[in-house]
């Protein structure tokens, strides 16, 4: 391994592959076109072999096995993850922006006091340094980031790389750590899971999705009232759900659910990247939000700038005028 | 349990940002500041954990970005102490920076437990809860929403967000620091009148605290508002005129059964 090399942090997740390490692979690909540095996939893992042949992106894939490792917590992570990077010396190490990535990449930056930058959408390998373009303030501001001492540590935002195919050399390499992996003050307990009988939003062909913008728990009913007309289910952003007006099981985004319906309907939502990430693939998304700089109409196809409590019940009015 | 609770200002994002004459930083001066809605959910956790387990929740702030009306409705909403951080204005208040003022006023607090907001929307180079964990040499987990006392003293419960609204329920061993993304309630509200009681009554502390640096090897070389690219096509004209066009384009894409 050379400096050269990108670092991936593969991630697991109850038993599978995020879909963001091959997003990172494609990312890492990209940085090392003809340095001839590899890509390295880092799987922190109890049984990790059995992960290699999906990992078939990148030239090399790191397997660091044990059982401190077969559920997250953060010190026996950081620290396998901050041995491998510091025997290693990559360029780069990519972690996806997730509920492990927020933990790691500012804590391994801390701990090896490298470089770190978060909302990454893309990356690109300069002479001696690496270029960054950095999303923040909720997808309203973007940083281009220049980046001269290795290890670089890039939080990438889901979504923003297209995932690698098989190409790599993929040659797997068992790694034995001389760190102690055994969890220390913070324990893994017990995944819990979202109870089931609510509307399984990832079912519906019709969302439509309320965001702060809609102020009160009583207008949900007007949303309500447009899904039913639709045929289609209410969904949310993260606030509406943190004031406790709909489960968590109706939240788009990061921590809640991805979804790709037909229509996808957001109404006062600012479209957040960690909202997008749950979203952005839908067929068809319609955005009404009262701010024209709202990065929601970035990715929508129809947008409006009206007052969603006034065009809720327009809309409704309209559906039932056309259906007679 | 003493808890410390780290209270932040940030552009509030309803407003225009501007980017300043350097074309690297955001335009504070133009800004309007708001707390960050995370280390808001912070505090909320921090208050439900004394309300059901006894103890003290002091709010730690750097004198930034009209701070002032945040820690009295701190002190209205329960803040048992408000450390006040002097600041200079002109200095953003970047994550390295406030992460080595804070941790040398936490450290001489000596908390059982430090709660910081998760992230703040204007974090680019670093992240302030991992920092103070960092600098403290305390332990840190993120992306948590809720936190309740274990039944082995000394510990806290904590349940950490995965997608699909699973959490992971976790074991801290004290003391910590935690990234809150959510309290376990929507925090409280206060009227304006207790507000305005807590303006009379609360002393604002003054604590130590040491200058910190950026870090080395990155730097922003440029900063603006993200480009117009494939945006939407915007329907213009009334609520009723909205909807009517929304409702063809609907109905052309056969989603109207
Ligand atoms: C680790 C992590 C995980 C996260 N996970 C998620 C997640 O799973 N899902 C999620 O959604 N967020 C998530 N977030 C939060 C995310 O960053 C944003 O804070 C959130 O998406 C904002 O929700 P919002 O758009 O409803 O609110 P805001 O950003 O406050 O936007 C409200 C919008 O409503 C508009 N508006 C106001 N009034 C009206 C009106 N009358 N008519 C029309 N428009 C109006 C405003 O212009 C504004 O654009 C996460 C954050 C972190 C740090
Ligand atoms: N009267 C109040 N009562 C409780 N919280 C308040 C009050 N005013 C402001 N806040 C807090 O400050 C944040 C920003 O509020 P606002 O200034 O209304 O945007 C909110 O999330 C509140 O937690």
């Amino acid at each position: 391994m050379s400096g050269s090399d990108i670092l991936v942090l593969a991630e697991v997740h109850r038993g599978t592959l995020a879909d963001i390490t091959f997003e990172l692979l494609a990312a890492a690909r990209g940085l090392v076109g003809g340095s001839g540095g590899e890509v390295v996939a880092l799987v922190l893992s109890e049984n990790g072999a059995a992960f290699a042949p999906a990992l078939g992106a990148a030239d090399r894939i790191l397997l660091v096995d044990h059982s401190a490792l077969a559920n997250y917590a953060p010190e026996p992570f950081l620290a396998a993850l901050a041995e491998v990077v510091t025997a290693r010396s990559p360029r780069a190490v990519l972690i996806g922006a997730t509920s492990i990535g927020w933990d790691l990449a500012p804590l391994l930056a801390a701990r090896l006091d490298a470089p770190l930058a978060l909302g990454c959408k893309a990356i690109s390998a300069e002479d001696s340094a690496l270029a960054v373009t950095a999303s923040f303030c909720g997808g309203k501001m973007v940083a281009e980031l220049r980046i001269d001492r290795a290890p670089a540590v890039l939080m990438v935002l889901p979504g923003s790389f297209r995932a690698a195919e098989a190409a790599g050399k993929a040659q797997v390499e068992p790694c034995t750590l001389s760190a102690s992996l055994e969890p220390a003050a913070i324990r893994f307990e017990e995944f819990l899971l979202p109870e089931a009988g609510d509307v399984d939003i990832t079912q519906q062909d019709i969302l439509v999705a309320v965001g702060r913008g809609i102020q009160q728990k009583e207008n949900i009913e007007l949303a309500e009232q447009l899904a039913q007309v639709l045929g289609g289910a209410v969904c949310a952003s993260r606030p509406v759900v943190d004031q406790g007006w709909l489960p968590t099981t109706r939240q788009v985004g990061k921590s809640g659910m991805t979804v790709r319906p037909k229509l996808y309907l957001a109404f006062g939502i600012s479209g957040a990247p960690e909202h997008q990430e749950g979203m952005k693939n839908s067929e068809l998304i319609v955005a009404v939000n009262t701010d024209p700089r709202a990065p929601i109409f970035d990715i929508a196809h129809y947008g409006a700038q009206v007052d969603a409590l006034e065009l809720l019940p327009a809309l409704v009015e309209a559906i039932g005028a056309r259906k007679g | 349990m003493n808890i410390g609770v780290v209270l932040r200002q940030v552009p509030d994002l309803i407003e225009p940002l501007e980017v300043d004459a350097s074309g690297t930083a955001l335009d504070l001066s133009a800004a309007t500041f708001v707390v960050n809605e995370t280390d808001d959910h912070a505090l909320e956790q921090a208050l439900l954990l004394k309300e059901s387990g006894g103890g003290t929740v002091t709010v730690v702030a750097l004198d930034f970005g009209e701070v002032d009306n945040t820690l009295y409705t701190a002190a209205a909403k329960g803040a048992d102490r408000i450390l006040k951080l002097a600041w200079d204005e002109s200095q953003s208040p970047t994550p390295h920076r406030a992460a080595a003022a804070l941790a040398e006023a936490l450290r001489t607090l000596a908390p059982d437990l430090v709660l910081v907001g998760v992230q703040a929307h204007d974090e680019l180079d670093g992240a302030l809860a991992p920092l103070l964990a960092a600098r403290l040499g305390w332990p840190y987990v993120g992306v948590i929403r809720g936190v309740k006392q274990a039944a082995e003293g000394g510990s806290v419960v904590v349940c950490k967000e995965f997608p699909g609204a699973v959490m992971a329920r976790l074991v801290v061993r004290l003391p910590a620091v935690l990234g809150i993304l959510g309290a376990e309630q929507p925090p409280r509200y206060v009227p304006v009148s207790r507000i305005r009681a807590a303006m009379k009554s609360t002393r604002f502390e003054e604590a130590a605290h040491a200058a910190g640096t950026g870090p080395a090897g990155i730097a922003v070389t440029h900063m603006a508002p993200p480009p117009a690219g494939a945006r939407a096509e915007m329907i213009a004209g009334s609520d009723t005129e909205v909807a009517q066009r929304i409702v063809e384009i609907l109905a052309q894409k056969g989603l109207l059964k």
